[in-house]
């Protein structure tokens, strides 16, 4: 018989092929995320309908409210309704995106005490019902442009770039969680919560052109530091054009921070996935 | 050639004296903690930590082709022996090197989603456990075969029958080729005639020069599949080597449970004013040099107690309750009249009569064959070991009891 591999089980060592194994399971990866998929809309009437009416009421509800009673304005040449869709549509998907792989580890739970694999791979195979949903939800944003006779400029070949970018950013705090998910349960309480904060602690229901204009504010510096404002606004420049507000500087802390979280969360994540079968 | 070498490996794990009813610390825990210590007040109401060792120390090696049976008490360290060499959890210390791929098949239906269908599930099971795509789609029509689920294939598993469920499981992971397979209790679940299919494929899958790691309870199985064995006590691998040999020593040490109790005087003894009892014992008649009850042993079960009061009408009622709890016989002496000082019985039960298990005696002393003055509720618990000659089958033996009565077969025409 042909010995395909031997392995050495020691404390604190980790597979030393790890990234390979990783590999390997990349079957695995694919099938993992195809359950997801496919559990996701069972049981329900409108199925993945839901993903179309969730942005759509969203936006409804907040056009209503900003545009409406408060006299809130796209940037100039932008239809507001657009602009709210534009931002909710990214903040979905990394929030949608964040939530699942903050909840991969505790979810599988049955996988983790009963086998082996590289555990990056629930993290990972988590994020394609997010995908599914932004697909969906930018097929609903391009019907609305059509009726608002919107075109899109150069910049929309720079979209796969933003998507990727709002993956990572999601990997970089979501990975971290899901680790501290697993000891401590505080974390699925604090998530919700976190998601609701960000919601309006990022350029969605307004531009950050309201921001700018007043500069000298004490939280301005505060406010640029969430990596997700610069990704929103880079996102909305990307879809609806120049017209739309984009501080381009902001992107590079943005991207900076974001490599720093990602490099950190994963070799915590790696560090601590051991030991979550001790304490899952 | 030797494909696993276990050196020295511990796995430790600390208890949580105060916590113990919880199962994971909030942050807030972590944080008061923090701060008690900070302020230097941690000292006196630090949660209390065990050290609890899983496993210490053990070393063995494990050529190709061996089919290892581990056996041990609940909490011995064999579960956690399988963990580690399966890579599910790292040990404390120590060190093992395996060659080939190992696939460890700790719980049936690891995986399954009751939503899926069968199909799907075969799927999702198979690349769990490290099948290729390909691999899968080879093995599919034999694994619905070895299930029987065909009608059900399109149906979400939850609506499978608890029968249905493990059968597929099982059927996944026999289709599995890898070098080293790791089973732990599978045979815990399902009738009779389903484990009986499976040891025939664990044989299999040994007779083409795979190794196997066997945990079971079930030593009959054990005996009849795996070459060696390993006996683990307290975390600590106590005897490796011939499974006879071992399975017996490891059946001699369990079989001393609660055979015999002995109160000096009548002050210490269990009772009443009326009635005081002196000594309950288990006597069985060993067969074959054996150091343990199996079902073919007969056993003699010796009661002795004071009677305090002048003269009394008494009589002895012994219950005979299987370990989970059904009642299997309650048998009464004739009712005496007894002068005060020492009364003794004895009842005899027959080999080949209960079937294997544990059991516990409860014995009652009864007033005029009417009023219970005493009852001793758990007075003695043995344990019943299987023992099989001439069968080539080895699941659970059905029954509360076995009794050999007489059954004759004849060929009563030949047809020409």
């Amino acid at each position: 018989m042909a010995y395909s591999d031997e392995i050495v089980i020691e404390a604190g060592h980790g597979a030393k092929n790890y990234w390979r194994d990783l590999w390997k399971n990349r079957e695995l990866l694919w099938i993992l995320s195809r359950r997801d998929l496919s559990v996701r809309y069972k049981q329900t009437v409108i199925g993945a309908g839901w993903a179309v009416i969730r942005p759509f009421a969203t936006m409804a509800v907040m056009v209503f409210v900003f545009s409406m009673v408060g006299k809130f304005r796209g940037d100039a040449g932008i239809p507001y309704p657009l602009m709210v869709l534009a931002g909710i549509t990214i903040w979905n998907f990394f929030s949608s995106t964040f939530t699942q792989i903050s909840h991969s580890i505790l979810l599988n739970s049955n996988l983790v005490t009963k086998t082996y694999f590289p555990r990056l791979i629930m993290p990972l195979s988590s994020v394609v019902v997010g995908f599914v949903d932004f697909f969906i939800s930018i097929a609903l944003f391009a019907l609305i442009s059509v009726w608002f006779r919107h075109t899109p400029g150069w910049q929309i070949i720079l979209f796969p770039a933003f998507l990727v970018l709002t993956l990572l950013a999601s990997l970089a705090f979501g990975l971290i969680f899901a680790v501290m998910n697993v000891r401590f349960r505080d974390i699925a309480q604090l998530i919700p919560f976190l998601v609701q904060i960000g919601f309006y602690a990022c350029p969605i229901a307004y531009s950050s052109s309201l921001v700018e204009a007043n500069h000298d504010v004490w939280w301005y510096d505060l406010y640029y530091l969430n990596p997700m404002v610069s990704i929103i606004d880079g996102f909305k420049w990307c879809l609806l054009g120049d017209g739309a507000f984009f501080k381009v500087s902001s992107l590079y802390s943005t991207m900076g921070l974001i490599a720093v979280m990602l490099t950190i969360s994963i070799y915590y994540f790696r560090k601590e996935e051991n030991s979550f079968v001790d304490y899952i | 050639m030797q494909v696993i070498i276990a050196e020295d490996i511990s796995k430790k794990y600390i208890i949580d004296h105060q916590k113990a009813a919880r199962k994971s610390h909030t942050l807030r825990d972590t944080f008061s903690e923090k701060i008690k210590h900070f302020f230097g007040k941690g000292e006196q109401d630090e949660v209390e930590q065990e050290e609890f060792w899983a496993l210490r120390d053990v070393n063995f090696t494990v050529n190709q082709g061996d089919r290892v049976g581990i056996i041990g008490h609940n909490g011995a360290g064999k579960s956690t022996l399988l963990k580690i060499l399966s890579k599910i959890t790292e040990p404390t210390g120590g060190k093992v090197k395996i060659k080939g791929r190992v696939a460890s098949l700790l719980e049936v239906g690891t995986g399954f989603h009751p939503e899926l269908t069968g199909r799907e599930n075969i799927f999702l099971n198979g690349a769990i456990l490290g099948m290729k795509r390909q691999e899968i789609k080879n093995a599919f029509d034999s694994i619905v075969d070895f299930a029987g689920v065909e009608k059900f294939l399109d149906t979400p598993v939850k609506r499978y029958s608890s029968g249905m469920y493990v059968r597929l499981g099982f059927a996944i992971s026999a289709h599995l080729s890898p070098e080293i397979l790791i089973i732990d209790e599978v045979l815990a679940v399902g009738d009779a005639d389903f484990q009986k299919k499976c040891l025939g494929k664990m044989r299999d899958v040994s007779e083409s020069g795979r190794t196997i790691l066997f945990v079971s309870h079930n030593l009959a199985a054990v005996k009849s599949l795996c070459n060696r064995a390993f006996y683990f006590e307290h975390g600590k691998l106590k005897m490796q080597g011939d499974t006879t040999h071992v399975v017996n020593n490891y059946l001699s040490h369990v079989a001393k449970t609660n055979l015999q109790h002995f109160w000096e005087t009548p002050e210490e003894g269990p009772g009443t004013d009326e009635i005081r009892f002196r000594s309950v014992k288990i006597d069985p008649e060993y067969q074959d040099s054996k150091l343990y009850i199996d079902v073919r042993t007969p056993v003699r079960v010796h009661i002795e107690f004071w009677n305090l009061a002048d003269r009394a009408d008494l009589n002895l009622s012994l219950h005979l309750y299987a370990f989970t709890g059904e009642c299997i016989f309650n048998v009464g002496t004739a009712s005496q009249s007894f002068e005060k000082g020492l009364v003794s019985a004895t009842l005899e039960v027959p080999g080949n009569f209960l079937n294997d298990g544990s059991y516990v005696i409860s014995i009652m002393v009864v007033k005029d064959t009417s009023t219970v003055l005493f009852q001793l509720p758990d007075a003695l618990s043995f344990e019943v070991e299987d023992h099989r000659e001439g069968v080539t089958w080895y699941g659970k033996w059905p029954g509360y009891v076995r009794p050999q009565l007489n059954f004759q077969i004849s060929q009563s025409e030949v047809l020409v």
